[in-house]
């Protein structure tokens, strides 16, 4: 297990590579799909600094209230290859050094990752209840009322969050070995 | 049975939906690890889920924070009235999503406004028949967004998969739809199909294969047939669990069938991940049980 602290520098996160299991911990943000949109389609201005050297959580969490505090009561990821047409434009604008997700990405977040220093982590899918315990903290809330729970952008403060990185900054992709390996298998059915 | 105690059998039955990972699920993804081994990563994803499942049933959170769209499945008997029941039931969806069980998940596609409550147009989604005997039978599904998207509808022949119009043709479809979902529906998943129907008929019935119990023999000996065979060959994909790789892609495989015209046949298939959330009461007279546990 790799231990990575946020804010990460590129030389920290080049080093990395598709199978490492990391553990992260420090303040990160969540985004999915309409905040990926206005990541694009605006200079958000509202998070831009707390992007810079930190990582994207796709993440739609269920969010408890009290008074004016929040905490995260579910937290899995959602499934990322959404993001795909806006995260390669996100990754080089923003400076974002890790995005975290389920499922995999495509050859553009690929090659984002590449040119400009970043990596797609996956945790495992449908582990609400496990990983909502490794976010200790919710420090802010961007576009609560606009975008709605699930899509705003959640300012989080993570302790030991387990993920493993599944695509590097080396153009290395265990979800494109995945599928090539069963694509295989699915040529061999489908022609029998 | 009063008003009020019956909105409180709907949240138990909505909290029961969202906590706790039904038996049959929970049994199918320990066959799951046998099949993976000891020590494999694979094995150890599907603990994880477990585990996590356990921790969600112990706090009363829910199993994913998406908490998914409510399909409530009721069969009515003549002393109650239908408008009435949906009525209790929408009472009953608002106080989950305020008690945390239910993530606000219903957003109007054209304002993009969340309605905060999970209720809205369609939402939650009521599917009524009418019974003799006196009382309640709710089936509800909790069907997450990220396996819905996975889903595909196929019109047969279809060129590309060289599928005709036979039993052959379907097993091609399903086998595309679990192949294209890589672990993007959070594998292993469930496979509810429906050949024949119209468009909407057929995604239904796909759908309602999921009140299944996973353990169950489909009646009809063809499709029986065809169930297990692709439970064996989906599985040799090697997707496995997250789509990290393994032995375990689905974790069961459904397939229902319904009259198609003679100019349509239509494949449909839906997809749940492994949080495949249901729940299911009867209410007679003042007693209210829940299936399981």
């Amino acid at each position: 297990m790799i231990g990575i602290k946020l804010p990460v520098s590129e030389e920290e996160i080049r080093k990395l590579k598709a199978g490492d299991e990391v553990s992260i911990t420090g303040v990160m943000i969540t985004a999915r799909d309409a905040a990926h949109k206005y990541l694009v389609e605006t200079d958000g201005a509202d998070v831009r600094e707390l992007l810079k050297d930190s990582m994207i959580y796709h993440c739609g969490p269920v969010v408890k209230k009290d008074g004016d505090k929040y905490s995260f009561v579910a937290a899995g990821p959602t499934t990322s290859i959404r993001e795909e047409p806006y995260e390669g434009t996100v990754i080089e604008s923003y400076s974002v050094r890790g995005v975290i997700g389920k499922g995999g990405m495509g050859q553009d977040t690929l090659k984002a990752c590449g040119e400009h220093g970043c990596v797609y982590l996956s945790a495992v899918g449908g582990l609400a209840t496990t990983l909502a315990r490794s976010v200790v903290e919710v420090l802010d809330v961007h576009k609560l009322e606009e975008f709605g729970v699930p899509e705003a952008m959640w300012v989080i403060r993570v302790e030991n969050f387990p993920a493993v990185v599944t695509m590097d900054s080396h153009g290395n992709s265990i979800h494109d070995d995945i599928e090539r390996l069963s694509h295989e298998k699915y040529e061999e059915l489908l022609g029998g | 049975m009063d008003r009020g105690r019956l909105e409180e059998s709907f949240l138990d039955l909505i909290r029961r939906a969202s906590t706790v990972l039904p038996p049959d699920v929970e049994a199918a993804m320990r066959r799951g690890i046998e099949a993976e081994g000891d020590g494999s990563s694979a094995a150890s994803s599907l603990e994880l889920m477990l585990e996590n499942a356990r921790q969600a049933r112990d706090g009363k959170t829910p199993i994913c924070q998406d908490t998914g769209a409510l399909l409530f499945f009721v069969e009515c008997g003549p002393d109650l009235k239908q408008a009435e029941i949906e009525e209790v039931a929408r009472g009953a969806t608002s106080r989950a999503t305020e008690l945390y069980y239910l993530r606000p998940n219903a957003v109007d596609p054209v304002t993009g406004a969340n309605s905060g409550n999970n209720l809205g147009d369609g939402a939650p989604y009521f599917h009524f028949t009418q019974r003799d005997e006196e009382g309640l039978r709710v089936r509800l599904l909790l069907k997450g967004g990220g396996s819905e998207n996975v889903g595909s509808q196929y019109k047969l022949p279809d060129g590309r998969l060289k599928a005709g119009r036979d039993l052959a043709g379907v097993r091609k479809c399903i086998i595309d739809t679990v192949y294209n979902a890589q672990g993007k529906g959070c594998a292993p998943g469930v496979v509810g199909a429906c050949i024949g129907g119209d468009r909407g008929s057929s995604f239904a019935c796909s759908k309602k294969q999921f009140l299944r119990d996973l353990g169950d023999r489909n009646p009809d000996s063809a499709l029986a047939e065809l169930e297990d065979s692709l439970f064996h060959e989906l599985n040799q994909l090697g997707i496995g669990p997250s789509g990290f790789g393994g032995r375990t892609t689905v974790l069961g495989v459904k397939i229902g069938k319904l009259h198609r015209l003679p100019a349509c046949f239509f494949v449909s298939v839906s997809y749940t991940c492994w949080a495949y959330r249901k729940a299911f009461m009867s209410v007679k007279g003042g007693e209210v049980s829940y299936d399981w546990d």
